[in-house]
């Protein structure tokens, strides 16, 4: 079967300014692919590329099997969702449903039903005869994804939807759009900046910056295994802690030595750090560095560290030393009994670890 | 003494904003003196022209100018719409007030909606080089109508239609473009652009958008522009005179021809019965539709 979404080689410029440089993605039917990155990153652009909204400079775009470098968005057989919601504001919330359906000349009774079918999906009905000025933020965007799902679409794209709603009405949202996805079996592209976002709702994840795609995988390929430097800081909130260290071979193997301002440098064994270069950057997520005694397994390693800030989250704290002259944080349980000013002993798991050179960014385990 | 030096604190305070409030009523009054007084002084030729309109030549003549007539008379009134003369013809400022109603109702809505769909276009469908059009467009607002006179009078005459009603419609189109331009493409600014992304993916096209979309959100800038426009053509009187022929004249110049072309006494009656009437439409559209002219003025800046 045919990618639903195939893109090769695709370029944007705008003059003499490249947005967009030799993307390549493809999508099968049923996936959730989520576009994301930095503001200025390309990733909006590239919607609207898929939309026909902007038109492309090279490369092939291809929906379906047909190509669709000169086909108008009216012909592309997509839906979209913007971040402002872009509901016409003069009419209700019904013909704004169904102004697609109107302008395509769909006949009044199929138009009605669908309406109907619509509404109640998204529990909409009270709303349908008034216009989008007198609804809430999250009873627009329900009205906005209606006017996508009336289309029944063999594409859905969403530009940032969730952006312009409050933080507890857009975990709900993320549920609801995730459940859609699910009971339609959809084929969906979404754009976000917000990396939990795109955690949550991928099933395929897309990271740009600069217009150049930085790396494609599922969630937990982009999570555990950072194709370089940005997507490692990009993805993961707190960040990953990026640390600039040394590796030495000798006889008892390969041994990773970090500095530090006023203790002895960590040693850290690794087996499979052999054969790397002398200067890395170490990965580490702060999920991975924990209390003693909390992770077992062949490679965890203890040192004592000092402890120069500690944040309590509720569920977890977060606790701030410093190691290779970067702050590196660590996520211990809630009772832990570090504090500020003191030496704690953390536990590496370097079972997780990503190694990155140094000058290029890129991983090299 | 105790008594004495504990009551002065209280007392002064509650003196304070009394001594305030009365300040400020005091100041509430002088303002609305000195505008009654501003509004009085404004009125006062309106008031001249209505009540001269409507007395005698007689009572003109030996009464005092600011006095109220002692007995209404529309006779002026009659003879300024249908008998005065200007020049030869003595038909009154009836055919010349339709030849202006004939000129400024297509011109008004011909500009209005070109500007419309000119605001759109450089508003929401950006081409390379729609900055410069725009900057040219505004250009033309600051062109003093002297300086086009004469190129203007060539074009008419090169188009066949020099000295005709659809010749002075033409000329205020043209004119008014530029203004009608800058108040939709206003408006139009602060609408987001996501609006036609959505409306082109729901399969409209560039007039349907304009139609179904545009056009309804604009009803505040559409009466800016009608009012605007049509106090601008309306009271035209250059243009008028210059690229009109007997026949097609509109109401001011026709006003300013029985004001002239008076022969014997000085009728000031009539004059100034042509005079209110040749000024009522405008005076009209602005009563009906003023509120949404202020409103309509700042609905941009206020939208965000």
């Amino acid at each position: 079967m045919a990618p639903i979404l195939e893109i090769n080689n695709l370029y944007k410029n705008y003059g003499a300014t490249e947005v967009l440089k030799d993307i390549n993605v493809s999508i099968d039917k049923g996936e959730f692919l989520v576009l994301v990155g930095p503001s200025g990153c390309g990733k909006s652009t590239l919607l609207n590329c898929i939309a026909g909204l902007e038109p492309i400079s090279g490369g092939t775009l291809r929906i379906d099997g047909h190509d669709m470098t000169h086909v108008s968005p009216k012909d592309r057989d997509i839906a979209m969702v913007f971040q402002s919601y872009a509901l016409y504001p003069t009419m209700s919330v019904a013909k704004n449903i169904t102004f697609g359906m109107k302008v395509r000349g769909v006949d009044p009774e199929t138009q009605k039903s669908k309406l109907a079918e619509v509404a109640r999906q998204l529990q909409i009905e009270p709303f349908l005869n008034r216009r989008p000025g007198q609804l809430s933020g999250g009873q627009r965007q329900r009205v906005a994804m209606g006017r996508a799902l009336v289309r029944d679409p063999k594409l859905f794209l969403f530009d940032e939807p969730l952006s312009n709603l409050d933080a507890k009405l857009r975990v709900e949202m993320r549920t609801e759009i995730k459940t859609l996805h699910h009971k339609l079996g959809a084929s969906m592209v979404y754009v976000t900046h917000d990396q939990i976002e795109a955690m949550t709702l991928a099933t395929k994840i897309v990271v740009m910056k600069g217009g150049i795609i930085q790396q494609i995988g599922s969630p937990s390929e982009i999570y555990n295994r950072p194709a370089n430097l940005f997507v490692a800081d990009f993805m993961g909130s707190p960040a990953m802690n990026l640390i600039p260290a040394k590796t030495q071979t000798g006889s008892g193997g390969t041994m990773i030595e970090i500095q530090r301002p006023d203790l002895e440098p960590i040693r850290l064994t690794d087996p499979r750090a052999q054969g790397l270069p002398e200067d890395i950057i170490l990965g580490l997520r702060p999920e991975d560095i924990s209390e003693p005694g909390f992770r077992v397994g062949e490679l965890v390693q203890e040192a004592p560290c000092k402890v120069e800030i500690v944040e309590p989250a509720g569920a977890d704290t977060y606790v701030q030393t410093r190691l290779g002259g970067k702050p590196l944080t660590a996520r211990l349980h809630s009772e832990t009994e570090a504090a500020p000013g003191t030496v704690h002993n953390l536990a590496f798991d370097l079972a997780k670890v990503s190694y990155f050179e140094p000058e290029s960014g890129k991983r090299i385990n | 003494m105790t008594d004495v030096s504990a009551t002065p604190a209280p007392a002064a305070t509650s003196e304070r904003p009394r001594g305030r409030s009365f300040g400020k009523i005091a100041l509430r009054w002088l303002l609305y003196i000195v505008l009654g007084l501003f509004a009085l002084y404004y009125l006062m030729p309106l008031f001249v022209m209505l009540t001269t309109s409507l007395k005698s030549l007689e009572e003109i003549r030996t009464g005092d100018l600011l006095s109220l007539p002692r007995e209404l008379t529309f006779d002026a009134w009659r003879t300024a719409w249908s008998e005065a003369c200007t020049g030869i013809q003595c038909e009154g400022v009836k055919p010349y007030f339709w030849n202006s109603v004939m000129l400024a109702v297509p011109a008004v809505l011909i500009s209005t909606l070109l500007g419309a769909m000119n605001g759109y276009v450089i508003a929401q469908w950006r081409f390379p080089g729609a900055n410069i059009i725009f900057a040219l467009m505004l250009f033309g607002c600051f062109i003093p109508f002297q300086v086009v006179l004469l190129p203007m009078a060539r074009m008419l005459g090169l188009m066949g239609i020099a000295g005709t009603i659809p010749g002075l419609i033409f000329v205020h189109v043209i004119y008014g473009l530029g203004f009608t331009t800058l108040f939709f493409r206003n408006y139009y600014v602060t609408i987001p652009v996501e609006l036609v992304k959505a409306a082109k993916v729901d399969g409209a096209g560039f007039v349907r958008i304009f139609f179904a979309i545009f056009l309804p959100l604009s009803i505040p800038i559409i009466v800016v522009s009608v009012i605007w426009q049509f106090t601008q053509i309306w009271n035209d009187f250059l243009f008028g005179v210059s690229f009109s022929q007997a026949g097609t004249q509109p109401v001011t110049v026709a006003l300013n021809n029985i004001v002239n072309s008076t022969t014997g006494v000085k009728e000031y009656n009539v004059d100034m019965a042509a005079a209110i009437i040749a000024a009522l439409p405008t005076l009209l559209v602005y009563i009906v539709a003023g509120k949404y002219f202020i409103r309509g003025l700042t609905a941009g800046s206020v939208k965000g």
